[in-house]
């Protein structure tokens, strides 16, 4: 069989790939995925984002999600000098087309993004009277939508909102950390089209994953620690403001 | 519809999840072990004077019994896959628990006291009844006739031990039904130890309170007349639990006040906006103090039967309403503001959908349709009309 | 004696059977790979797995547009993945021929990120773009994968305004 140049250009883009994880040292990592190899989260550099909502609409666009409903959102604040028990929050959208222009000059204001934190001690999957949404082997907590009986417990024991019953299945869904993609080398939709790296995938039993050192070197913390769920999605420079 | 919403809530927040349906279900299984605690109180504890209420409050638990699932199948995305509780429950869940506790409940605790008690009965029946009736009561007799002195004691014996048991099963009907809530670390509105305990407290004075009604409805309505000391009895009884269930929810409201965390000034907002009607002048004003008030001066005063008779109808009426109120209010007060304590949404109660309050009504409706059929199959009252030829008394009465 | 608790029995029979009656339906209706890993089915994880790919990653698009790659790298927008503004295009790279990527309208995709907003790091170039461009198209004076602007270059551009 002759090889043309249209195999060439299919050959190419499977070969970048796995090329990628040959030149990493790992490259099983692209079609042998192992589940105890990996302990996912994510890393979000709050100074770097620009409220954009590019990761929004990557992601309702890459896991079809309903309009109005979110697996992922940037909420913009506001905070009035001192007055960091107060601030004013707004989030139109989910922030997916990004947010209108603002007269405020003083005080501070930044961009939070949001989404699951696939807790470690997930509180979600600790009330799901079913074993219908769980934590994966390697960190990522999902939702089994051919299971879930749309009780809607687990989206009252979420202290962060990141849950929703999606109208067209009536099961609970939610961000899954692309977990169609990390499993094949790429890593999430929003990480991806991130155009400033504020987001970015992190495997924490990767010892060669950059977070490592971020963790050693930046101050990060997690959403309300004192729920003790394990989040797994640090927010490095955050303000105290943020709810 | 969008919903109106104040302040900031997390995109996913502003649709509420847990409709009117799911302040229902507490409110439906509240009857349930109240009037089971009413009927145990002359059972196990000796309580002579509600006697004539005894069988007509196990009758009512039955009725609210049966009817206590259908909102919770009603308001899941996927009723056809409940069975899984029964399959894989999950064992960290307390909603898991539901199959089994109410089955439990059911089978081995209400029903199983209904048959002992009302065994002879139905043998009677089985013998003197025509044409379909006749049938139901030949399947219920399970096929044994034997009505001797002896199976009837044991029947008794038997009786009084799962009464002893369903004491702590009704309390456990309903009180893990607390627990559903009060785990929820995420929700400060729900999270405390007491919510369980408040949930039974209140549940034994609604049920007390509908049986006292009822009893007084169906004995007007059958031109008898009422036995007032059971009248009296009942009401006491109501009166002090309220007075325990009014401390506990007070208790709990003061210490929020004085400690004044985080979550206090956002749900204490909603308190005095969103939920000002609801709680403050139904739950607290109408359904609590005015009916302890009432009930005190019953205890206090001395008034003529009908003067005491009218009290208590107008007590017991307004406390069912006003323990509907606390279930309305921890259910829907509880998803009314932001886990971000920075906002406010709103319910959008539809009227004719699956969730709607049409559906609520028909519900709240369908128990009392059984409590009638009930009635006629096995009826609980202590004098000549009933269908049987012996008085129908309650079994254990006899001996 | 044994007559007198015969009813009991019967009961004790009715529920017996239903006990193992159930024990049966469980056995047969249980998800096979249920317990596998956890308290749920081991095959939902493969089932999330397999789900289509919208995005193909910016490796993918740098595999063929390779004149794209060498522009960028003298720009600032080096960093600013493919798909972060000519969207989702894994179809597009699966089969080029077929699928026409669309052209972008640069007064919405720019905005997006540029727009001037307080809450924006105040490092990161924004610009009002009323005061700056007076509405028009962004692409009549920048180039997107080179978006910087020589000296010379800007004269042009504001002879253009």
């Amino acid at each position: 069989m002759e090889i043309t140049r249209r195999h060439l250009l299919l050959l190419l883009p499977s070969a970048a790939v796995a090329w990628k994880y040959v030149l990493a040292g790992t490259p099983e990592s692209a079609p042998n995925y192992k589940l105890t190899e990996h302990w996912w989260g994510m890393l979000i550099d709050i100074p770097k984002c620009i409220g954009c909502g590019s990761c929004v609409r990557a992601c309702a666009q890459e896991n079809e999600v309903p309009d109005g409903y979110f697996r992922t959102w940037v909420e913009r604040y506001h905070v009035a000098d001192w007055k960091i028990e107060k601030p004013e929050v707004e989030s139109p959208d989910g922030g997916k087309q990004g947010f209108p222009p603002n007269e405020e000059s003083g005080g501070k204001n930044f961009f939070v993004p949001k989404l699951c934190n696939h807790c470690a001690d997930s509180p979600c999957t600790q009330v799901c009277p079913v074993g219908a949404t769980f934590v994966t082997p390697d960190g990522v907590v999902l939702v089994d939508k051919k299971y879930c009986l749309g009780c809607r417990y687990c989206v009252q024991a979420c202290p962060y909102g990141c849950r929703f019953i999606n109208p067209k299945t009536n099961t609970a869904e939610k961000c899954t950390l692309c977990y169609h993609r990390i499993t094949k080398g790429l890593t999430t939709a929003c990480c991806e089209v991130c155009p400033t790296g504020a987001r970015q995938l992190a495997d924490l039993k990767n010892p060669k994953d950059p977070i490592h050192e971020f963790l050693r070197t930046h101050t990060v913390q997690v959403l309300k620690p004192h729920m003790a769920t394990g989040a797994k999605v640090f927010y490095n420079g955050m303000d105290g403001s943020v709810r | 519809m969008t919903i109106p919403v104040e302040g900031f809530m997390y995109p996913n927040e502003v649709e509420l999840q847990w409709s009117v349906l799911i302040v229902l279900y507490p409110f439906i299984t509240g009857l349930v072990a109240g009037a089971f605690i009413l009927a145990s109180l002359e059972r196990v504890f000796r309580v002579q004077a509600v006697k004539p209420t005894y069988r007509l409050a196990l009758l009512t638990a039955l009725s609210f019994l049966l009817v206590a699932p259908l909102p919770l199948q009603l308001h899941l995305g996927h009723p056809e896959r409940s069975f899984e509780m029964y399959l894989t429950p999950h064992r960290s869940s307390a909603m898991a628990m539901f199959g089994f506790v109410y089955l439990w409940y059911l089978m081995a605790v209400l029903l199983l006291e209904i048959w002992l008690d009302y065994r002879r009965d139905i043998v009677l029946k089985s013998q003197s009844a025509t044409g379909l009736v006749r049938f139901v009561y030949r399947v219920l007799t399970l096929g044994s006739d034997n009505i001797s002195e002896r199976s009837l004691w044991i029947d008794e014996r038997l009786g009084y031990f799962i009464t002893l048991v369903g004491i702590p099963s009704a309390f456990l009907l309903h009180g893990y039904v607390g627990f559903i809530f009060g785990s929820v670390k995420a929700n400060p509105w729900w999270s405390s130890p007491l919510m369980p305990i408040v949930f039974i407290f209140s549940a034994m004075v609604s049920g007390i309170a509908a049986v006292m009604l009822l009893y007084m409805i169906s004995t007007r309505l059958r031109r008898r007349a009422i036995d007032i000391r059971c009248l009296d009895k009942i009401a006491q009884y109501l009166l002090y639990t309220f007075v325990i269930d009014f401390s506990l929810e007070m208790l709990d409201l003061l210490q929020r006040i004085y400690e004044a965390d985080e979550s206090f000034r956002s749900l204490d907002f909603m308190v005095h906006t969103r939920l000002w009607k609801s709680q403050v002048i139904v739950q607290i004003l109408l359904g609590t103090v005015t009916p302890i008030a009432l009930l005190g001066l019953t205890q206090i005063l001395k008034l003529t039967d009908a003067a005491r008779k009218r009290i208590y109808a107008l007590a017991g009426s307004l406390t069912v309403i006003g323990i509907f109120a606390m279930r309305w209010n921890v259910v829907i007060g509880g998803q009314l503001f932001s886990k971000s304590f920075l906002g406010y949404t709103t319910y959008k109660m539809s009227f004719a959908t699956r969730e709607g309050l049409l559906t609520a009504i028909v519900l709240m409706i369908l128990p009392f349709l059984i409590l009638w059929v009930l009635v006629k199959l096995l009826p609980p009252w202590p004098d000549a009309d009933s269908l049987s030829v012996s008085s129908a008394t309650p079994a254990h009465g006899t001996s | 004696m044994f007559k007198d608790i015969e009813h009991l029995i019967r009961l004790a029979l009715v529920m017996a059977i239903a006990v193992v009656a159930f024990i049966f339906v469980r056995a047969a209706v249980i998800p096979r790979s249920f317990g596998q890993y956890g308290h749920y089915r081991g095959d939902a994880i493969a089932e999330v797995a397999a789900r289509p790919i919208a995005f193909a990653g910016h490796q993918v698009c740098e595999g063929c547009h390779t004149e794209v790659v060498d522009q960028k790298k003298l720009g600032k927008h080096v960093v600013v993945p493919c798909e972060a503004c000519h969207g989702a295009l894994s179809n597009h790279a699966e089969d080029p021929a077929s699928v026409t990527p669309p052209k972008l309208d640069t007064a919405v995709v720019c905005a997006r990120c540029h727009e001037a907003n307080s809450a924006k790091p105040k490092t990161f170039p924004q610009v009002v773009t009323a005061d700056h461009s007076g509405g028009i198209a962004c692409d009549t004076c920048h180039q997107p994968h080179k978006p910087g602007i020589e000296s010379s270059d800007k004269k042009v551009a504001e002879g253009k305004k």
